[in-house]
């Protein structure tokens, strides 16, 4: 996994609520087997209204984007992530965000940062004014930075560290496979076996 | 202090726990699918690794298959993505059930029907509705695909620490209503964010007198409303439905596998972090009307007008959301016309839905002009139904009887509407696109569905 520590980028207003995994990725395009080559599937069917913010060219090259509460609820789809991660995104400010999204975004380095409302609200008024506006994302201090703002973010140690160090989890849960075979020794025994045991 | 049910299942499986860090949770059974699967299989293969226990896996091919035939998938990149799944199970020994197998369906319909599902197991897979499986006492959610492969090759998951709610319905359902009016009617109430960050317990009579079906419909759509797992406590409806599956407990093992279900129940004096009251009796026949579950109002209602929303981001949602279903506010919800029924999905494809279904539309026609598809959750479910003539009552009627598979539900297989199109579907999610690039959904359960599919407008069987 990349690591994230600070991040200066442009961002885009993406002024609406609910923006759910199949607005982020439709179902159309999970059908590869690779974990690239999703930017095109990004947004893909507001993409084709020529007023859509990402295709205004004062928001080309952003790498933060700024939506409304519950981004990224519904489906499971990581390929959401990784179109967001293809497509150029760092890191997706939102009041709130889908249980499972968080997780995945959080897995592949891509920074959900949490931010009320009335964060966003300016973020998105600053930002129609002034696409150019630098925004940081600095995960050290767990705070945003804009024009003369900042605000605090909040994010647990663990996910910080992992993400500082660009560590991943399958290698840190193999450290305590000692763990893992003494409870499946402790296993009731009626539990179900999709075929018999090797 | 005493326990909830969630947090009994969640101490059950705690492979480790250290201050600062998530929890590790054994995993019971993990469930796959095409679709999520392919770039796990791949990370192991480029890492070495092997996947832990493959008797506890189970895949099946579901979202991207066909069904209108079993012999064919025309799309290629499908086509591609199945014959993926067929080899990585091959190559590291997991159970597959592909199109064309008896026991084939959608994931969360066949775990349960082959007994897999059981009270206090985790389940896993790479599908949001995981959910689904809490119906029976499991602690089962969706994840993404970095974490079906770290339960591939450890067996395990890292877990933050959950906060508990439960939802309390009180009264009884009236005649008529069923287990999706009241998920659609909770998920109105507490908005599509409402669960989030929690493991919901449904309590009360309302819920725990719900058959093991109508509580798969219920836990299905916990996500919905952005709760991590839906549960209900294990009862003697949960047992009565496991006995005799194929990989239930048996004998002797049966009897200690009943002690240990019997105390998983919410103690008395345990307390959740978050508690919501549902008033059931006063939930009539439900539908959605906008872009998310959320959206919804009784049938007997109308299109809302966005000006009544007091927050200023729901209602530029409720804008947005009527020029997308090119609606306008106040519309009585009977006059809205549909094209398209779609009766199937893991909210409500199981053989009770389609019963339901088919009471309604026994000696009666699809109105003219309107689509039906009847996909049952699975191959099982098919075989079902037909042992019971319920076919013959959808055909007769005008209605086309599919094979098993998500078909309809999201817009992936061949089975999408058309631009503009507009569906009642008894499915779960009513986003923009879902069903088809363009497509307007409408939530329904199932006896909505099939007045809806004689009438040609969203109706209940009481309005024939
Ligand atoms: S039926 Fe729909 S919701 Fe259920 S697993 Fe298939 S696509 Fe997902």
């Amino acid at each position: 996994m990349e690591k994230f520590t600070v991040h200066t980028g442009r961002g885009a207003p993406l002024r609406r609520s609910n923006v759910d995994t199949d607005q982020i990725i439709p179902a159309e395009y999970l059908k590869r087997v690779t974990r690239t080559g999703f930017a095109d599937g990004l947004f893909a069917a507001w993409r084709s209204d020529p007023s859509f913010v990402l295709n205004l060219p004062q928001y080309a090259n952003v790498s933060v984007l700024v939506a409304g509460p519950d981004f990224g609820t519904g489906s499971s789809r990581e390929h959401a992530v990784w179109a967001l991660q293809d497509y150029g995104f760092r890191a997706v400010i939102s009041p709130r965000f889908g249980d499972i999204f968080r997780g995945n975004a959080l897995k592949g380095g891509l920074l959900p940062v949490e931010l009320p409302q009335d964060a966003v609200d300016w973020l998105w008024d600053q930002l129609e004014a002034n696409p150019d506006m630098p925004i940081t994302v600095d995960l050290h201090a767990r705070e945003v930075r804009a024009g003369e703002k900042t605000w605090p973010f909040p994010l647990d140690d663990f996910s910080r560290w992992r993400l500082l160090e660009g560590l991943d989890d399958i290698g840190l849960t193999l450290r305590h496979e000692a763990d893992i075979t003494a409870y499946e020794e402790r296993r009731a025994d009626w539990l179900p076996r999709t075929i018999p045991a090797l | 202090m005493g326990r909830t049910l969630a947090e009994k299942v969640w101490d059950d499986h705690l492979v480790r726990s250290a201050p600062g860090e998530p929890d590790l949770l054994y995993i019971d059974l993990h469930l796959l699918h095409e679709v999520t699967s392919p770039q796990a299989f791949d990370g192991l293969r480029l890492a070495g690794r092997k996947v832990r226990r493959p008797e506890l896996t189970l895949a099946t091919e579901d979202h991207n298959t066909p069904t209108d035939n079993l012999l064919q998938i025309v799309d290629p990149i499908s086509r591609k993505q199945i014959e993926t799944l067929r080899r990585n199970c091959e190559e590291f020994g997991i159970r597959l059930h592909p199109l064309g197998d008896a026991e084939q369906g959608i994931v969360h319909v066949i775990g349960p029907q082959l007994g897999l599902t059981q009270p206090g197991m985790t389940i896993v897979c790479g599908d949001s509705h995981t959910s689904t499986h809490g119906a029976f006492g499991a602690l089962a959610f969706g994840i993404g695909t970095s974490e079906v492969e770290h339960v591939l090759a450890t067996q395990t998951l890292p877990q933050a620490k959950l906060k508990t709610m439960s939802v309390t319905a009180t009264g009884q359902l009236r005649e008529g209503v069923t287990a999706k009016d009241l998920i659609l009617a909770l998920i109105s109430q507490v908005g599509t964010g409402g669960g989030r960050g929690h493991v919901v317990e449904y309590r009360g009579e309302a819920f725990s007198s719900l058959s093991m079906e109508g509580r798969m419909t219920v836990a299905n759509m916990s996500i919905e409303w952005g709760a991590k797992a839906g549960m209900f406590a294990p009862d003697d409806t949960t047992f009565a439905y496991l006995e005799g599956r194929p990989h239930a407990p048996r004998g002797a093992a049966w009897e200690r596998a009943l002690d240990y279900w019997r105390s998983l129940a919410t103690d008395p004096d345990a307390t959740f972090d978050t508690e919501v009251v549902l008033d059931a009796s006063a939930v009539s026949p439900f539908v959605t009307w906008g872009t998310n579950p959320g959206q919804g109002v009784p049938l007997d209602g109308a299109v809302p007008d966005p000006a009544s929303f007091t927050d200023p981001v729901e209602r530029a949602a409720a804008e947005r959301a009527l020029q997308y279903m090119d609606l306008e506010p106040g519309t009585p919800m009977r006059d809205i016309a549909v094209d398209v029924v779609f009766l199937g999905s893991c909210t409500n494809g199981r053989i009770e839905d389609l019963r339901a279904a088919a009471e309604v539309l026994r000696g009666r026609k699809v109105a003219p002009g309107v689509k039906m598809m009847v996909v049952p959750g699975s191959a099982k479910v098919r075989a079902q139904a037909e042992a019971e003539g319920l076919h013959e009552v959808f055909i007769k009627a005008g209605a086309e009887w599919r094979f098993a598979g998500c078909s309809m539900c999201l817009g992936m297989n061949p089975d999408k509407l058309t631009p503009g199109a507009r569906s009642a579907s008894t499915s779960n999610r009513n986003f923009e696109g879902r069903q088809g690039p363009g497509g307007r959904t409408h939530l329904v359960s199932p006896p909505v569905a099939a007045a809806t599919a004689i009438v040609g407008r969203l109706a209940a069987p009481s309005d024939l």
